[in-house]
């Protein structure tokens, strides 16, 4: 196992050199480079734009900026927002937290919840239950983000008020109430919607497969052994069934993983989320460069060692795999 | 040639040619048992031909803003209400389902097309072809497409070309050139099974060249888990768009699509919620109807079905 994940380790090093490339070639692609945002400034004169190239690194061949970069980002040297003055590497750290925060939160929500429906649905298929949930699963599959989140915001936010304050029932932005000392409950009444938006979306996929996965292990002959020797339904499903179906929802978790990154920067964006995903946009908008890259290789990063984790966890879970 | 032909050859002959058309009609009558599938196929023709034709007919102007009726609520003059300029919001929705309609099945074409050649060259020539074309298939599977889709509409809108950015264009190859990855793999499976069997050994026999028998041979046998994933691609390349123009990377105003009419409904939620909330309905009620239609598309052409 040592030996497997070591490989895997190593295996991931090109990969993420290959990206550090696309990276860079992407923001290369851009018309007048990192300076971009000064070209049309009448306050910097051309003798200015020249000192700032060098400043910058820009006047030496492609390659070597490249590699000037590439170690400075290893060196932990990430560049200096042009927004914020401030260095790259400190905003992005900042709000990583509350990426994770989020995402972690919606990501376990959804597992916690679409587990025991997937399982449900597959023993009693075809049931009432069944249908409901698929057919929701379907319309979760099917329904823009975004707009679930607006809708979310009209109902909620908008519509419904709160029947003690006359406020809105829960806030449509932002991570906590500015000015109000911190509180777990409010915490989480910031927490639920944007939570909700991110929950529904990986739910629909995992209770698919989670449901497939099952109906699939259940017409096997092990299960049929387990029922003939006598096991309870409950230790049949459980023992037998639900430990080899859960192998097809890791598989799927493993490429949801990128999709989870762009489900919390729509998330944020439309909550005021102070997260990576709107850092992000903001730079984007604005043409920061700094902030731009280093959010992008942050996480090229996480994806790379979150499907590195996915395939751990699958080993560990599937006797059947040996990798020595 | 034909003179020369035993008539029991001919038989068989006209006897295979009207199974191949049966089977078409057999896709067809079983997708006709998926209820599902047959009203969403009723609602994506409600909305096609609407996009298409009521702008033609109905006496709204989806461009005229006539500020004083700004945020109407829905009325019988305004089914959907008015936008924030006055302009009639389903008349906008109309025209709007036009250009995300246009987009969606572009990039589907696009994207089908880069997955089709990347998993049919892979699949067929393996080796260390299809290694390196399957590597470079993982390694756009691990970006975080939203990221580069804003990137990449950043860049080609500062590229500045008049005629085109802000427009359909641009979107329209930066979804397609983004989503072409799941193609890419089910082509490549169908084609590793497919040149395995013996019609191509046929083929080859009688002197087919290796062009000939992927496009001609085997991707015909290829079709029916392309044509379902194609049609999964529209529904995806729709929400894409609406994505891309909801954050104001897509296409600009005044050009309406169901995205960037979602673009400033949040600031104006409180008082205007019906701005949010029917250009939406669209996407989801057109996107809930394609993947109905996929699903039953999907079992109508498998092979394995048992009646």
């Amino acid at each position: 196992m040592t030996r497997y994940i070591i490989r895997r380790l190593l295996q991931a090093i090109p990969l993420l050199l290959v990206t550090s490339i696309a990276v860079f070639a992407l923001m290369q692609a851009i018309p007048g480079g990192p300076l971009a945002a000064y070209a049309n400034d009448p306050n910097i004169s051309p003798e200015d734009m020249v000192r700032l190239q060098e400043e910058l690194g820009m006047n030496v061949p492609k390659w070597q900026q490249y590699l000037n970069w590439l170690g400075a980002i290893l060196q932990g040297d990430w560049g200096t927002s042009l927004l914020s003055r401030r260095p790259a590497l400190t905003e992005i750290g900042e709000r990583l937290p509350n990426t994770l925060y989020l995402s972690l939160f919606a990501f376990f929500g959804a597992l916690l919840i679409s587990i025991p429906i997937g399982l449900v649905s597959a023993v009693r298929q075809y049931s009432w239950f069944d249908h409901l949930m698929t057919t929701i699963a379907f319309m979760g599959h099917s329904i823009p983000i975004f707009w679930f989140g607006l809708i979310l915001v009209v109902i909620f936010n908008v519509t419904i008020k709160n029947p003690f304050t006359g406020g809105p029932l829960l806030p449509g932005g932002g991570m906590y109430t500015i000015g109000v000392p911190f509180s777990l409950g409010d915490r989480l009444s910031h927490l639920i919607l944007p939570a909700s938006v991110l929950i529904l979306h990986n739910l629909s996929s995992h209770v698919r497969y989670m449901r497939a996965g099952m109906l699939d292990v259940l017409r096997q002959d092990y299960i049929r052994t387990a029922q003939a020797k006598g096991l309870t339904e409950g230790a049949v499903i459980m023992k037998h069934g639900f430990k080899n179906a859960i192998l097809p929802l890791v598989t799927i978790i493993g490429l949801e993983i990128p999709g989870l990154f762009n489900g919390a920067l729509l998330a944020e964006t439309i909550f005021s989320w102070p997260g990576m995903g709107r850092l992000f946009f903001n730079a984007i908008e604005r043409s920061d460069y700094a902030v731009m890259m280093g959010v992008l290789m942050l996480s090229a990063t996480l994806i790379v060692a979150c499907g590195l984790i996915t395939d751990i966890v699958y080993a560990f879970l599937d006797p059947r795999i040996r990798y020595d | 040639m034909a003179t020369t032909t035993p008539n029991i050859v001919q038989a068989d002959w006209e006897a295979l040619r009207g199974r191949q058309e049966s089977m078409l009609a057999m896709a067809w009558r079983r997708l006709q048992e998926h209820k599902p599938a047959m009203m969403s196929l009723l609602i994506v023709a409600v909305v096609v031909v609407g996009c298409v034709c009521a702008p033609l007919v109905l006496g709204y102007d989806p461009y005229y803003a006539p500020v004083e009726l700004r945020r109407q609520a829905p009325s019988l003059a305004h089914l959907f209400g008015t936008d924030e300029l006055g302009r009639d919001l389903m008349m906008r929705i109309w025209v709007g389902g036009r250009v995300s309609l246009a987009i969606g099945i572009s990039a589907m074409l696009i994207s089908i097309l880069i997955g089709t050649v990347i998993g049919a060259v892979a699949g067929f020539y393996g080796g260390w072809i299809d290694n390196l074309l399957m590597r470079f298939t993982d390694f756009m599977l691990t970006i975080p497409t939203l990221f580069i889709l804003l990137l990449a509409a950043q860049l080609l809108r500062s590229m500045n070309v008049p005629e085109i950015s802000g427009g359909p264009l641009p979107i329209i190859i930066v979804i397609g050139a983004l989503s072409w990855m799941g193609a890419a793999r089910l082509v490549r499976g169908q084609f590793l099974s497919l040149k395995a069997k013996e019609f191509v050994d046929a083929a080859r026999a009688v002197g087919a060249r290796n062009n000939r028998i992927m496009w001609r041979h085997i991707l015909p046998n290829a079709a029916s888990p392309i044509i379902v994933a194609a049609t999964l691609r529209v529904s995806n390349a729709i929400i894409t768009e609406s994505t891309l123009s909801f954050l104001g990377f897509g296409i600009q105003p005044p050009m309406p699509t169901w995205g960037n009419m979602l673009k400033n409904a949040q600031s104006q939620m409180a008082s205007a919620p019906w701005i949010a909330i029917f250009p939406g309905l669209m996407i989801f009620v057109t996107v809930v109807a394609i993947n109905y239609i996929g699903d039953g598309l999907r079992d109508a052409l498998d092979p394995r079905h048992v009646e």
